[in-house]
């Protein structure tokens, strides 16, 4: 056990969370909008706009994470048109590819756990907001979104530690996150199992934190 | 298409082995993790708060950590330890561990702690009685568990473990990082002498689906066959 290079990464590996918490947040933050987008259609009647939602939600959650950011970090760059747009300043920053692929992969599973929250809520509840005479878009935004909310909570902390480990996978399109800066000072040190402890303490960490957070979410917007 | 021709002109032929590749590592992986199922679900269920711990060190250290770490320190950390190993035998050689056994290790070992969560809930959703019966009619340790418990177990266990398949399927586009020439590996090489990415992630991705969507079909059956009389 070599305890001073432990000590000595363990800055280093610090300050390269930061940068997956970053990661982590942002695509949160957009995948959580896409994934709403996306429920809200599965619940459509339209059998193509519902197809269309199925579809995606099949697709990104039927491939592996590192394919969708490869697709889009090496596969994009190749469409000779998207180089000339404005688009083109996102996509060439490995960072933002990151960011889009993991934002798309954690949408799909959000559409999924949203869509099973709005079919759990029971009719009687949308009905009773009709018969008071509120219209149905203020049903949906104050009585149907609040209880999806709540009871998709476990389920999306699930999807919150899965994609803080989805997050690793930025590594490969040359981005020094936690992983990999571990990777880095694993391949320069031959000492993979002080590093891995270090890092993956600080994932555990991290996981840990999530994990109470969300706990104390669902106490606190329990229905009793 | 000429891309995916079969033969030296083009891809065909090694993505399908590359294929063949991958559904080989994710079958050993899924039953190395079987393996690790059965040693730490007997110590979750334990009574003693050490083995306790011991699983719950293991299912959440895995389930905390990401794959792709875990994939690091066997492949870098592996040679060395069996290289240690080996050396208090007196062997001071150099050890080449092989890209298949070590991915196919660090697969299982993460797909073990997922299985290991999955077989304790489906254990301990079993009615009490039903352990009472069995021992009632007076059978053996191995009968009451083979006879009741493992079937019963089975059909609560069966839905959970095809999403642990799914997992452990897409997991193992991260051996790739080691060199071990499965799908994504193939089509990266293949993607760098042709100069074409997107179409040959693309039809990776193709490939991936194929397989879920195949391998889910399978174990719908499976799903049957054990619910029969439910």
């Amino acid at each position: 056990m070599d305890l001073e290079l432990m000590i000595n990464s363990f800055p280093k590996l610090l300050s390269a969370a930061i940068i997956t918490l970053k990661l982590l947040s942002v695509s949160l933050i957009i995948g959580l909008f896409i994934g709403l987008f996306f429920a809200i259609l599965r619940l459509n009647k339209n059998v193509f706009i519902n197809k269309f939602a199925y579809g995606y939600s099949y697709v990104f959650r039927g491939t592996p994470l590192l394919v969708q950011i490869f697709i889009i970090y090496f596969g994009l760059g190749q469409i000779e048109y998207l180089r000339s747009t404005v688009l083109w300043v996102i996509l060439k920053e490995p960072y933002w590819c990151a960011i889009i692929a993991f934002a798309l992969n954690t949408g799909a599973y959000t559409s999924e756990i949203l869509r099973s929250a709005f079919q759990t809520i029971k009719p009687g509840i949308i009905e009773a907001g009709k018969s008071l005479g509120i219209s149905n878009k203020v049903i949906f935004y104050k009585i149907q979104i609040p209880i999806a909310i709540r009871q998709s909570l476990p389920a999306y902390g699930n999807e919150i530690i899965l994609m803080m480990k989805g997050t690793s996978l930025a590594s490969t399109v040359t981005i020094m996150d936690l992983t990999g800066v571990a990777k880095y000072i694993i391949s320069t040190t031959f000492k993979p199992v002080e590093v891995f402890i270090v890092a993956g303490g600080i994932y555990l960490f991290m996981t840990f934190i999530i994990h109470n957070v969300i706990k104390f979410l669902e106490k606190k917007y329990s229905f009793n | 298409m000429e891309l995916l021709a079969f033969g030296n002109t083009g891809w065909g032929d090694e993505l399908f082995y590359a294929t063949l590749m991958t559904i080989a590592v994710s079958i050993t992986a899924m039953f190395i993790g079987f393996l690790f199922a059965l040693i730490f679900t007997p110590l979750k269920l334990s009574k003693n708060k050490f083995l306790n711990f011991i699983a719950n060190s293991y299912t959440t250290t895995i389930r905390g950590v990401p794959e792709l770490l875990v994939i690091y320190l066997f492949f870098f950390g592996g040679t060395g330890a069996v290289m240690f190993v080996a050396s208090i035998f007196g062997y001071n050689e150099y050890i080449e561990i092989n890209a298949f056994i070590t991915g196919a290790f660090a697969i299982g070992i993460i797909s073990g702690a997922y299985s290991t969560e999955v077989f304790r809930g489906a254990i301990q959703s079993i009615d009490k009685g039903q352990f009472e019966a069995a021992s009632v009619l007076g059978l053996t340790k191995f009968g009451k568990f083979f006879k009741i418990i493992l079937p019963q177990t089975l059909r609560l266990a069966i839905p959970n473990l095809s999403n642990v398949w799914q997992i452990t399927l897409k997991d193992t586009s991260l051996i790739s990082v080691t060199g071990l020439v499965e799908i994504m590996r193939q089509s990266y090489i293949a993607a760098g002498s042709t100069r074409d990415p997107l179409f040959f992630y693309s039809f990776a991705a193709v490939l991936y689906l194929l397989l879920t969507f195949v391998s889910m079909k399978l174990i719908n059956r499976l799903e049957v066959k054990y619910s029969r009389g439910y």
